[in-house]
């Protein structure tokens, strides 16, 4: 890994209404990582992952994405990364495969190479079995995955997953985060992970950035954090303790 | 251009297979089915033994069978059609969290809006078209009489602007579902308008033109402030897409409507000089008559669509 910035922000705000939802925001992300992002809620982290994605016009500030600028390239910036929106809909009368085809359609796939990557999408996120069946019936674990084969079919350099394992049950989760090792490990997949479950962050992350009322409090490797932080090294310690040592202090 | 094409086929494929819509086709078939039924029967009985008037083939539509005319049904049920087809169109998706996903693929994000009224009035056509033909072929049978080639092609003018018409009311509803989150308030605010608008401004217009210019009944200036009254009234009342759409349309269906208006006050002597030209306009001057309106069904439809446009694309997307 540790190879080029793929994601850098310099600045990057978003005010509502007086409110500085994000404010003055810059760290980067490098290729071939997975950044774990941290923050309670509300503190802005979808809307910098919006404004990553050129949904979301920033107040002020600039984003560059796999060297694209959002604002003005939001197509091909779209084009190369793809996000899971948190609690991300699905059509409920399409089965998994329709949807797939639908999803794919959007991106301008061949009709004949999109059966090839619906396949293989379907298999990565082991929903082979219930590819037939409607997404109405399905359980949210399986949504979740559905949702990631969605993302991957466009066979995007970086992924953004927002709050990916919340309200899964334990095996689910696990599921979801063996999936992003495996997709970042198999395939060099850059991701974004935001999440509360601190537990699952630590497990996959090699860096995170810690955000807490619209600004990057911090953004380091988890040991360095500790190191910081804690003042241990080598220790036993745990992400939480880092991140409530910076919620406090905030 | 790719994604307004997925996006129009997805649409269609909704709609098409959606219960809402063989349940509304189903009913307009069936009424305009029933209207045609006894407008034919009723020509029939009419036109036994009188030598046939010149086109008898479209009086099937402007003939008022048992309650209404064709031509007065469309113009009062087919808004419905609209309303139904696109008021939940885009908060549906909002709410189902399926549009971010939506606008976060590689797509323009008009795509979404064009796609959409697209495949609705698309959906339109098929449904004005389908009926249209369907009772042509009804009349066929039943009057036994071809309709000849001006015919034909007043009916396809008819059709179009039927299809404007409803296409109108397609965008308010469209626009509704942008504005308001929640799916029951674009419904019943696209209906409250539809109501307002089709029914309530006509009632308005003559309570407005009778407190501006009262028609007295004194004998002195009374043409005059009828006049006046009357101008008011129908200035007014064009501001109902409704009455606009059934001039239009009467206009052009029926050959021998010379005016969009209505006249008034024909005493004997003008009723002679009228009877003098009692041929049926041709096919163009019947186009000439109804122009403005045309054009403006057209703007207004486009106007909505313009503000669904501009409202959606400055939008913030979050679900």
């Amino acid at each position: 890994m540790a190879g080029q910035a793929i994601i850098e922000t310099k600045d990057l705000s978003r005010v509502y209404n007086h409110h500085r939802a994000v404010d003055e925001v810059s760290f980067h992300i490098e290729e071939g990582e997975v950044f774990g992002f941290l923050g309670p809620n509300g503190a802005g982290k979808t809307t910098t992952l919006l404004m990553l994605m050129g949904l979301t016009r920033p107040t002020s500030g600039t984003a560059r994405v796999c060297g694209l600028d959002p604002v003005r390239q939001a197509k091909a910036v779209k084009a190369q990364v793809g996000y899971l929106p948190e609690n991300v809909g699905f059509y409920g009368d399409l089965n998994a495969v329709q949807s797939l085809e639908y999803i794919a359609d959007l991106n301008a796939l061949a009709r004949r190479e999109a059966a090839e990557k619906i396949r293989d999408v379907l298999e990565v996120v082991g929903l082979k079995e219930s590819m037939g069946k409607k997404v109405g019936t399905f359980s949210r674990g399986m949504r979740q995955r559905l949702g990631i084969a969605e993302v991957l079919l466009k066979d995007p350099k970086v992924m953004f997953l927002d709050e990916p394992t919340l309200g899964l049950d334990p095996d689910g989760a696990i599921r979801i985060i063996e999936l992003i090792q495996a997709l970042n490990r198999d395939r060099n997949m850059t991701v974004l992970l935001s999440s509360h479950n601190l537990y699952q962050v630590q497990k996959v992350s090699h860096r995170v950035g810690i955000m807490i009322a619209g600004r990057m409090v911090a953004e380091d490797s988890i040991e360095a954090l500790g190191k910081e932080k804690l003042g241990v090294e080598g220790q036993e310690y745990s992400l939480e303790e880092i991140y409530m040592k910076y919620f406090q202090e905030v | 251009m790719q994604g307004l094409f997925a996006i129009y086929r997805k649409e269609l494929s909704d709609h098409f297979s959606s219960n809402r819509f063989v349940i509304l086709f189903a009913l307009i078939a069936m009424v305009s089915f029933i209207t045609s039924y006894m407008a034919g029967i009723n020509l029939r009985e009419n036109l036994e033994g009188v030598a046939k008037p010149k086109f008898v083939f479209l009086m099937l539509f402007n003939t008022p069978g048992a309650l209404f005319s064709m031509v007065q049904f469309v113009a009062f049920f087919g808004p419905l059609i609209g309303l139904v087809l696109g008021f939940d169109a885009v908060n549906r998706e909002r709410a189902d969290g399926t549009l971010i996903k939506v606008v976060s693929q590689p797509i323009y994000r008009d795509a979404v809006i064009n796609g959409k009224f697209l495949a609705g009035a698309s959906n339109i056509a098929i449904m004005v078209v389908s009926i249209v033909l369907v009772i042509a072929g009804f009349g066929l049978t039943l009057l036994g009489v071809v309709p000849g080639i001006e015919e034909v092609w007043r009916l396809i003018f008819y059709v179009i602007i039927s299809i404007f018409y409803i296409s109108f009311w397609l965008g308010v509803a469209i626009l509704f579902s942008i504005f308001f989150r929640s799916i029951a308030t674009s419904a019943l605010a696209s209906v409250a308008l539809w109501i307002f608008l089709s029914f309530f401004v006509s009632l308005g217009a003559s309570v407005l033109a009778d407190t501006a210019v009262p028609v007295e009944q004194k004998e002195e200036a009374r043409a005059e402030a009828i006049m006046k009254n009357v101008r008011i009234k129908e200035g007014v009342s064009l501001f109902s897409p409704m009455v606009l759409y059934s001039k239009a349309s009467a206009t052009i269906i029926d050959p021998m409507r010379k005016t969009t208006r209505s006249f008034v006050l024909l005493g004997p002597m003008e009723q002679l000089s009228a009877a003098r030209f009692q041929n049926p306009l041709s096919l163009g001057q019947s186009l000439v008559v109804v122009y403005p309106y045309m054009v403006a069904l057209v703007a207004i439809t486009l106007l909505c669509f313009a503000i669904s446009y501009s409202v959606f694309m400055v939008q913030e997307i979050r679900t």
